[in-house]
């Protein structure tokens, strides 16, 4: 096992504690739920756009210090990104956690969650809130409930 | 056993010091190794045991020796299998004081026990409007069978109200039975809650239900480990359990029945094994409890299992439970004095199995934190999502403990979680 604190880094915590862009968006262009029913982390991503671009991402649930700083972030790094963007970045950020040799160079302050792939229980946790994203942004393609055990 | 307390000393039995932890510890192997460079402390023996030298080598024999499928076969190693195989099953019946062995059918596990009871007992008792009452407090395979039944019968599930301790509501049991009235097909409650350690008055319930004429069922996964049960005590009409929560195999698990209720019941599966004679005119089943076992069984886990079960009478079984009272008083007690712990589940008659939440930081992380630790606890809604419902949690952690565990262990596991209160930073 690596050191923990390469996985609770100072900036997860931090999200953790204060996560950022914790609302509701009311009447947003998007929306979509995600859950992790093995370990009952939830989490709903609202995304609002302005022509192609993620003008405002915002996200609401529970769940643990990663899957809580994941959301956080993730609505940080996308704001602001064109659709094509975002989906290049969820796609980036899953095979960071899920494939070997894969690094964060090209990920920036995402790449703190480069730790998390040393604790496959916890991968899902770091991705749920991506795939979620995904499915906000891809409604046509994803279930009505992303969920990490399909 | 040589690492068991005789159990004719009255000396040993009065004071509850001759039980020898560190001897019992040398039956287990499983114990002795570290993790992440610390000792193991093992604290999830809610969600399964680990296994004494005496039901490894059991399995380990019949794969040397034994190995061979039973009841058919008139070669030496057929009849040793049978042998194995029927001896597990007096064992087991010996073990819960049941009258006879033909009432101890084996099953894959307490999830199998309960879904045969719901599906060959119950369901062709359900008529549309008929009930089956629960607790708020079940694992969720003492609730699904029941819904999956119920729901092809038009039939209901009923749970009972627990406390704020995490006890069952008799008189709320007592309101559920008289307002069903005769549509109660069915008490179905655990002996010892997995979520809680709530240790449920079974014998209560089954005297509240019986003067209304419905049967009793009871989860007893989480009792046998933890205590002595005696179905005929009891008086319940069914008892499930599994092997592997009670330091025996996997894959192998007992529905104990009264013979009415089994002799009546029709197969669950069918197949080799549950017959008495088979044509395309028609097929005539076996007696319980062969009816109900339909393939080739686990005979190499039913001698384990059976080897678990001698290794448990082979100890002092008060000596054992007066330790395990020591260590969930000792547990509740350093964890409780930790800022920020709260412990979920209070309920005056407990197993040694301690729920417990930490402000600031979510189970997982707990968990994620006490295993760096070399800690194993469980962490999550321990498959009773209706008990983390009641106390509105997401989920919590768990701390369960087995005979093996000691003291020391408590303060390291109170250890590991300020640790984990340090790296949060709460």
């Amino acid at each position: 096992m690596s050191d923990l604190r390469d996985l609770y880094q100072e900036v997860i915590l931090d999200h953790n504690k204060s996560p950022r862009n914790f609302r509701e968006l009311p009447g947003a262009d998007r929306h979509a739920h995600g859950d992790n029913p093995l370990c009952g982390d939830v989490v709903t991503v609202y995304v609002d756009f302005d022509g192609d671009t993620l003008h405002e991402v915002a996200f609401q649930g529970s769940g643990c210090a990663i899957s809580q700083a994941s959301a956080s972030m993730m609505t940080e790094v996308v704001t602001g990104k064109t659709l094509e963007e975002a989906r290049a970045l969820a796609r980036r950020f899953r095979t960071l956690l899920t494939e070997d040799g894969a690094d964060g160079s090209n990920l920036g302050k995402l790449a703190v969650f480069a730790g998390v792939k040393d604790y496959p229980m916890r991968v899902k946790c770091a991705t749920l809130p991506w795939h979620t994203l995904a499915a906000a942004l891809d409604p046509k393609e994803a279930p009505e409930t992303v969920t990490t055990e399909a | 056993m040589s690492v068991a307390t005789p159990k004719a000393d009255p000396l040993g039995k009065a004071i509850g010091a001759a039980f020898d932890v560190e001897a019992v510890r040398a039956e287990f192997p499983g114990l002795h190794q570290e993790v992440h460079g610390r000792p193991l402390v093992y604290l999830d023996n809610a969600a399964t045991t680990q296994k004494p030298r005496a039901v490894i080598r059991a399995v380990e024999r019949f794969y040397l020796r034994d190995t061979s499928n039973i009841h058919r076969g008139v070669h030496a190693l057929a009849e040793r299998a049978t042998a194995l195989y029927e001896g597990a099953r007096r064992t087991v019946a010996r073990f819960i004081g049941s009258p006879s062995p033909d009432q101890v059918v084996f099953t894959r596990g307490t999830t199998e026990s309960i879904n045969l009871a719901a599906r060959s007992f119950v369901r062709p008792r359900l008529a549309p409007g008929d009930e089956v009452v629960v607790t708020w407090m079940e694992h969720h395979a003492n609730i699904v069978p029941w819904q999956i039944v119920c729901g092809e019968a038009k039939a209901a599930v009923r749970p009972v109200a627990i406390d704020d301790r995490g006890a069952l509501d008799l008189s709320a049991l007592e309101e559920a039975l008289d307002r069903g009235g005769e549509r109660v097909r069915m008490v179905a409650l655990g002996h010892v809650s997995n979520a809680l350690g709530t240790v449920n008055p079974v014998r209560e319930v089954v005297a509240m239900a019986h003067a209304r004429g419905v049967p009793v069922l009871v989860d007893g996964a989480q009792a046998v480990p933890h205590m002595p049960v005696d179905v005929t005590e009891l008086g319940c009409d069914f008892y499930a359990f599994s092997s592997h929560k009670a330091f025996g195999p996997g894959g192998v698990g007992v529905l104990w029945g009264r013979a009415e209720h089994l002799a009546g019941m029709p197969p669950m599966l069918g197949g080799g094994d549950m017959i008495r004679s088979v044509s395309f005119e028609g097929t005539t089943f076996a007696d319980p409890p062969s009816r109900f076992e339909a393939g080739t069984p686990n005979i190499e886990g039913a001698a384990g299992f059976a080897a678990a079960l001698d290794f448990l009478s082979g100890l002092d079984r008060e000596a054992v439970a007066v330790h395990e009272e020591a260590l969930l008083a000792h547990a509740s007690e350093e964890l409780a004095r930790i800022p920020g712990v709260r412990l979920v589940g209070t309920a005056p008659e407990r197993a040694a199995i301690v729920s417990f939440t930490v402000e600031g930081i979510h189970p997982h992380d707990v968990g994620t934190i006490l295993d760096g630790r070399g800690v194993a606890i469980r962490a999550g809604h321990h498959c009773a999502q209706p008990v983390m419902q009641r106390f509105g949690l997401p989920a919590t952690a768990r701390a369960s403990f087995a005979l093996y565990n000691t003291h020391g262990e408590v303060e390291a596991l109170a250890a590991a979680v300020r640790h984990a209160q340090e790296v949060f930073g709460v």
